[in-house]
């Protein structure tokens, strides 16, 4: 088996034998999800316990989902509701669970680096579950196995990652990826929301949405993220959805086949329009969210049975 | 007071730019001669060919009294200058309270006086509680002795009230120093922006806010007239500013830390904290370019930065954990690096650490002449080690150096002719 990691950090310390295993045992997973009988044995007797520092509906849920399937006995900690607020730090918030000996740390952050920080000083493994602007593993993750599935391959794809990239998770641990299954990456969007320095990644450019479409295989738009936002990136809503919100019309340009994504939630008639979101011959947003409890199956399970083999060494 | 004769040493001279072999003769804690006989009755220090400097002029440590003794004292900071060569500590006023009035410059002196082996001269805050709206009494402050009037890393954003202050300090001959970085434009950043701080996901300043304070700091000398110094220039985009307003004959100079000289925004690495300085670290091509700066002498001054922090402020995400690294002890070997890869020699180096600051500052350190005060630092700039932060005097271990290899070791130091370090 080629998963050799202790956590899930992020895409970037992931090499791309570890990103198709992990994707071969998602899709095997996604195929159990849709059966009738949903339960594995593949964390029985462990303790999944959720960490999230910042809000999150979606991720939290397919998460829990995930581990009651395979048979773990899963707690939430709504963070901001507790120790954080009394004053108490990362790091002794981080001991003080890992002298309740759990196996698998879920945490969402909001600094970027703060669950790299954490892993070092737990025993168990640390999924990232979104960290700042940093990385969103799982969600890179979810989102090649709904490529991979329509399309039937990683490689030699043309993906334009559309809208607020500069303050998204979600596109860094995109770029990754898809820059290790080499596709071809491009980064569409206002120039205020593309970081600096982002020309230099291996991806191309583009900040008008008609050319950066133009032949794509994949679309992936990114929610404008208001609330990492200090003011002033973009002049107004309606500004934007004019020039970079996906409509039917800027949908045109790309490839006939191409498929819409989105890693939700979405904010309708700002970064996307309401019926291509709707469009079950073009947007895959559903799938992604299905693939989503398969894919953290499958990374659990992974971690699992390396911790399970590190403990009996 | 023992007489002392330092025979078979390399001389590092920063004033002549040589580098001889030759003897120091020292009487009363003042240099009395060189290449000349020994003293009568003075003790013989045989420096087996190492070299014999003047004591590095450290300009901007923070000791952290008053507010923050666990972090540092003038104990614990006065014993890693001794280790580090370093024979005067120019102290921030960055501290709680920030050092703002003859009263408190007065408790910072005298807790010095009575434990720092090594000289100290404290900095006053150019605005009362650095807070950027009054000016603090620059005249008091200056004859109570304080030799620089700075805010530190908080930057005068108001120009008004900055152009008023430098207005007054230029009547008194006082020397402002200057953090140049455009307030609003790096507020919040934790690293430099680029390719690599955007896929970290941190917050980044572009190095331009660097240049633009520096313009508008430039603009308000040659408007006043006064003496400035600006802090730290860490970017290769600030230095043409620097260059011009030098020809045009402004009365200004500059330094860098000695972090900035060695370090990059690379070394950040997996969100390594003691690697967060303000400013951040920067590329490659900008340290190769201050590099270069200092070896013409286009920046005046390489300092360490010296910024005590405990486990707590620095154990943090990134985006959290507070600024700055120690210094004082792990100067002197980092700065060989500069020499050890052929950017410039010795004396040159020397001029940037000891002789440029002491003149910058009116004070009679940093030269070997006849008369000069015995403030001396013996070292093997070849010896080799690996740096263990355990082991440094300093009461905070914040070191980017820890586990480095590093080369360049004191065998002694030496105050108004006292010895107060030997291996």
């Amino acid at each position: 088996m080629a998963f050799r990691q202790r956590h899930l950090l992020g895409i970037e310390q992931l090499a791309p034998d570890e990103i198709t295993t992990l994707l071969d045992l998602s899709q095997h997973y996604a195929e159990l999800n849709r059966g009738p009988d949903k339960h594995g044995d593949a964390l029985a007797g462990m303790t999944q316990v959720n960490m999230f520092f910042e809000n999150s509906t979606r991720t939290l849920a397919s998460f829990e989902i995930a581990g009651l399937r395979l048979g773990a006995d899963v707690m939430n900690m709504p963070m901001q509701a507790s120790s954080i607020k009394k004053g108490e730090t990362l790091i002794d918030t981080a001991l003080t669970l890992n002298a309740m000996h759990p196996d698998l740390l879920v945490v969402r952050h909001p600094h970027s680096g703060a669950v790299n920080l954490l892993a070092e000083k737990v025993n168990c493994a640390v999924l990232n579950a979104g960290d700042g602007r940093h990385e969103h593993p799982t969600q890179g993750l979810l989102d090649a196995l709904t490529i991979r599935r329509k399309k039937g391959r990683l490689h030699r794809l043309t993906v334009a990652i559309c809208g607020d990239i500069a303050h998204s998770r979600v596109a860094r641990s995109n770029i990754w990826l898809l820059g290790k299954m080499e596709s071809r990456l491009r980064l569409v969007g206002p120039p205020t929301l593309i970081p600096s320095g982002a020309a230099d990644w291996g991806v191309e450019v583009y900040h008008d949405m008609a050319e950066g479409l133009r032949g794509a295989d994949v679309v992936m738009m990114l929610r404008l993220q208001k609330e990492r936002m200090d003011g002033g990136f973009i002049p107004s809503e309606r500004e934007y959805y004019h020039r970079y919100g996906l409509d039917a019309e800027k949908l045109s340009h790309a490839a006939p086949d191409a498929i819409v994504m989105h890693p939700g939630p979405m904010n309708r008639g700002v970064e996307i329009d309401g019926t291509i979101a709707d469009d079950i011959n073009r947007s895959v947003i559903q799938e992604q969210v299905e693939m989503g409890v398969a894919v953290r199956m499958a990374a659990m399970d992974l971690l699992a049975q390396n911790l399970r083999a590190a403990r009996a060494a | 007071m023992t007489s002392l004769h330092f025979v078979n040493a390399r001389l590092v001279d920063p004033e002549m730019l040589s580098e001889d072999e030759g003897s120091l003769s020292v009487e009363g804690g003042v240099i009395t001669a060189r290449d000349g006989d020994a003293p009568r009755g003075a003790r013989i220090v045989d420096c087996g060919g190492k070299r014999l400097a003047p004591g590095i002029v450290d300009l901007g440590v923070k000791v952290s009294e008053p507010g923050e003794r666990h972090k540092e004292s003038f104990g614990s900071a006065g014993q890693a200058a001794a280790r580090g060569g370093v024979t005067t500590i120019i102290t921030r006023p960055d501290t709680d309270p920030a050092i703002d009035t003859p009263e408190v410059l007065e408790f910072v002196s005298r807790r010095a006086a009575a434990h720092s082996p090594v000289h100290v001269r404290p900095m006053a805050a150019l605005t009362k509680g650095r807070a950027g709206r009054e000016m603090v009494e620059i005249g008091f402050l200056s004859d109570a002795g304080a030799v620089a009037f700075t805010d530190c890393d908080r930057v005068v954003a108001d120009s008004k009230v900055f152009s008023r202050a430098l207005t007054y300090a230029a009547a008194m001959g006082a020397l402002v120093i200057a953090h140049p970085q455009d307030p609003s434009l790096s507020a919040g950043a934790a690293a430099t922006s680029g390719k690599l701080s955007a896929l970290m996901g941190l917050s980044g300043v572009s190095p331009m806010a660097e240049r633009m304070a520096l313009d508008r700091d430039m603009a308000l000398v040659e408007m006043t007239g006064a003496r400035y110094h600006a802090d730290q220039i860490t970017s290769a985009r600030a230095l043409p500013a620097l260059e011009r307003a030098k020809r045009n004959g402004l009365d200004v100079t500059a330094g860098v830390g000695i972090h900035h000289l060695t370090l990059n925004e690379i070394d950040l690495g997996d969100f390594r904290t003691f690697f967060k300085l303000k400013p951040p670290l920067r590329a490659e091509e900008d340290r190769l370019a201050v590099v270069e700066a200092v070896a013409t002498g286009l920046i005046d001054v390489v300092c360490s930065m010296h910024t005590p922090q405990d486990e707590e402020s620095k154990r943090l995400p990134f985006e959290e954990a507070a600024s700055g690294a120690v210094g004082l002890e792990t100067l002197l070997p980092a700065a060989m690096r500069l020499v050890h890869a052929g950017h410039m020699d010795l004396p040159t180096l020397w001029r940037a650490l000891s002789l440029n600051p002491a003149r910058r500052l009116g004070l009679p350190a940093g030269r070997l002449a006849v008369g000069c005060p015995a403030d001396l630092v013996l070292f093997d700039p070849d010896a080799p080690f690996v740096l263990d932060r355990a082991t440094l005097a300093s009461k905070s271990k914040n070191t980017p150096f820890d586990g480095a290899r590093m080369e360049g070791r004191v065998l002694g130091t030496w105050v108004a002719g006292q010895q107060v370090h030997a291996v």
